[in-house]
């Protein structure tokens, strides 16, 4: 009884995919990823999602770590905060982000105003409102590690002699590495397919801030064929991603 | 005993309140000194060590090690962990899975501001004195149980502590290894000349390792004393049933073992010189007449006392040597023991555990 639906969904879920591998140029396709467009995209969007992981990383790993470990009034609160841009519709993302920091921002009008900053609609803009999606994905990641790491380690680790930084630094982030680099992977994958929350703070300028998804939407009026290959490009990126996350998401249907 | 101030020992007053339950032990332990806590869980052991480790505050009382305050609420003193002198064992060994073996005993050497080449030099040194020099880089979980527990020491002692502390340090062991591992460990706190508090629920373990027993129920005292003198004389139902062993001191020759204060055991595998032989009143059978079957110790005497404890009878018998019978209700009335009553004890060599003195 439940096959058909069962089967209907799968299809549902990977005919798609299959049209956009049988469809793609693949004779074209070494000419289109080596054209100046195309190449201009993959590498802004590399350069942006890595930046934005690392800023993520930075500021992210502290917050999981207050998150996990700090127990301070409003804490539900503050993590339920953390978590909103992950159902955010991200182009709300985007409008919010233009009114902290566009040029008459919250924020924004400040930074105009005294340094001469502008921030929206330039490379750095597509970094932020990367960030700003892609961060509870991370946060979420390593604060689970977090909990789930035996924190008598921690303790032994005090008998030894050392410090709360040096414990924090040898034995922690170590023990809880693995959480950290799944969270950054997955973190990353966000980022590369940023759209609504880039194309409404960072617009769409080609070399500035035309990143990957961008330019497939764009191409897709213009040149098919170049819009189809960017696709299996980001594709290809989610495979990578699965892959690397495969022990802790694949198998983790059966515990 | 009592220790004079500036002594090397320790001295504690351990009070602490916990949701609906309270500690309340005192302890002195000399330098070269081991004391066992022994108790059933959920008595307060493991809060004690905590509390003397500085990973959990007093509510009230003191602890002093050496002469230096710990730990004193009433005085607003509270020494934290990585400043004090103490060296923990735990129940689970807890080595850091990410390090080598090598790293895990140089960490406290590295944390307390050695050197990298120097830590890792010494602690290769203390791998060695635990024999395991050669699985130096070999990461925890390839580990054996016993080995772990081996690095764990050498972790502890590296750090030179004033106060080493051992959380139930067997616990983790199956039966084929405990005993090289307690005979081992006994060894290195021989030559240990800080102060040693174990905890144990296992009374074998506790009188192997330790000077001095602590018997703790319920948060408190019940009893304490040498090893001997707590298995002689329990005073609790706890005590009677777990550390109501029998156990004796003599020496050996081969598998015979002349007992101090009379009588000779015969023990399962060779011993040589001053031994400890400790078994469980339930492994000792009595019989009217001489018993035919396996046991190899077979001795005569006269009971000498009767306690009910439950639905068993501990039997006592006056003989060569004295010993303590676990027995059914029904075999008391069937062997019609009563004081004064003559009859034959046998034990299997193989439910002796000996170890030397």
């Amino acid at each position: 009884m439940l096959l058909l639906p069962a089967g209907l969904g799968f299809a549902f879920l990977v005919l798609p995919l299959l049209a956009l591998v049988v469809r793609a140029p693949w004779r074209a396709l070494p000419s289109l990823l080596v054209s100046p467009e195309v190449g201009t995209a993959l590498r802004l969007s590399l350069v942006c999602a890595t930046s934005a992981t690392l800023l993520c990383l930075v500021l992210g790993v502290p917050l999981a770590w207050v998150l996990a470990r700090a127990d301070f009034p409003g804490r539900r609160l503050v993590r339920a905060l953390v978590t909103v841009p992950l159902v955010l519709p991200p182009v709300v993302g985007g409008v919010a982000l233009l009114l902290l920091l566009g040029r008459r921002g919250l924020v924004g009008r400040y930074l105009d105003a005294w340094f001469g900053i502008s921030i929206p609609f330039t490379t750095g803009a597509v970094i932020i409102a990367e960030a700003f999606v892609a961060m509870p994905f991370l946060v979420i990641a390593v604060e689970g590690a977090l909990r789930s790491a035996d924190r008598r380690y921690e303790d032994a680790a005090a008998t030894l002699g050392a410090s709360r930084g040096t414990v924090l630094r040898t034995i922690t982030l170590p023990l809880i590495a693995p959480g950290i680099s799944a969270g950054a992977v997955l973190c990353f994958a966000r980022a590369l397919g940023e759209f609504g929350a880039t194309i409404s703070f960072a617009g769409s300028f080609p070399g500035v801030t035309q990143t990957t998804p961008i330019a497939v939407y764009l191409a897709l009026e213009s040149d098919p064929p170049a819009a189809i290959a960017l696709s299996l490009v980001l594709l290809g990126v989610s495979v990578l991603v699965l892959v690397s996350l495969r022990d802790r998401w694949m198998t983790g249907a059966s515990r | 005993m009592t220790l004079e101030p500036g002594s090397p020992g320790l001295d504690a007053e351990l009070v602490v309140d916990r949701e609906g339950f309270t500690l309340e032990v005192s302890l002195e332990v000399g330098a070269g000194e081991v004391l066992a806590l022994l108790g059933p869980n959920g008595a307060g052991k493991s809060t004690a060590l905590q509390c003397l480790a500085g990973l959990l505050p007093l509510s009230a009382g003191s602890a002093t090690l050496a002469g230096r305050c710990l730990d004193d609420p009433v005085a607003g003193v509270f020494v934290p962990a990585p400043e004090r002198r103490v060296g923990m064992v735990f129940q689970d060994y807890l080595l850091f899975p990410h390090l080598s073996a090598v790293d895990n005993v140089a960490f406290g050497l590295r944390a307390r501001g050695g050197g990298r080449r120097r830590a890792r030099e010494q602690a290769r040194d203390w791998l060695g004195r635990v024999d395991l020099a050669d699985l130096a880089d070999v990461r925890p979980a390839a580990l054996s149980g016993g080995q772990a527990q081996r690095v764990a020491l050498a972790r502890a002692l590296a750090t030179r502590p004033r106060l080493l502390l051992l959380d139930e340090p067997l616990a983790a062991l199956d039966a084929s290894t405990r005993m090289q591992v307690r005979s081992d460990l006994r060894r290195h706190l021989d030559a240990y000349a800080g102060c040693t508090v174990l905890v144990s629920h296992d009374p074998l373990d506790a009188m192997v390792l330790a000077d001095r027993l602590v018997v703790v129920e319920g948060g408190r005292v019940v009893q304490q004393g040498t090893p001997a003198d707590v298995a002689r004389a329990p005073r609790t139902d706890y005590t009677a049933r777990l550390v109501g062993l029998n156990l004796y001191r003599g020496r050996a020759q081969g598998q015979s073992v002349d007992v101090e204060g009379g009588g000779t055991l015969t023990t399962a595998a060779p011993v040589v010189g001053e031994v400890f032989l400790a078994f469980a009143p339930s492994a000792v059978a009595l019989h009217r007449d001489e018993p035919t079957g396996s046991a190899r110790n077979r001795w005569r005497g006269r009971v000498a006392g009767l306690e009910q404890r439950g639905d068993t009878v501990r039997v006592e018998l006056d003989a060569s040597p004295r010993v303590l019978a676990d027995v059914t209700v029904a075999a008391v009335a069937a062997l019609d023991l009563t004081l004064g009553a003559s009859v034959w004890a046998a034990v299997k060599a193989t439910e002796i555990a000996c170890y030397p003195a």
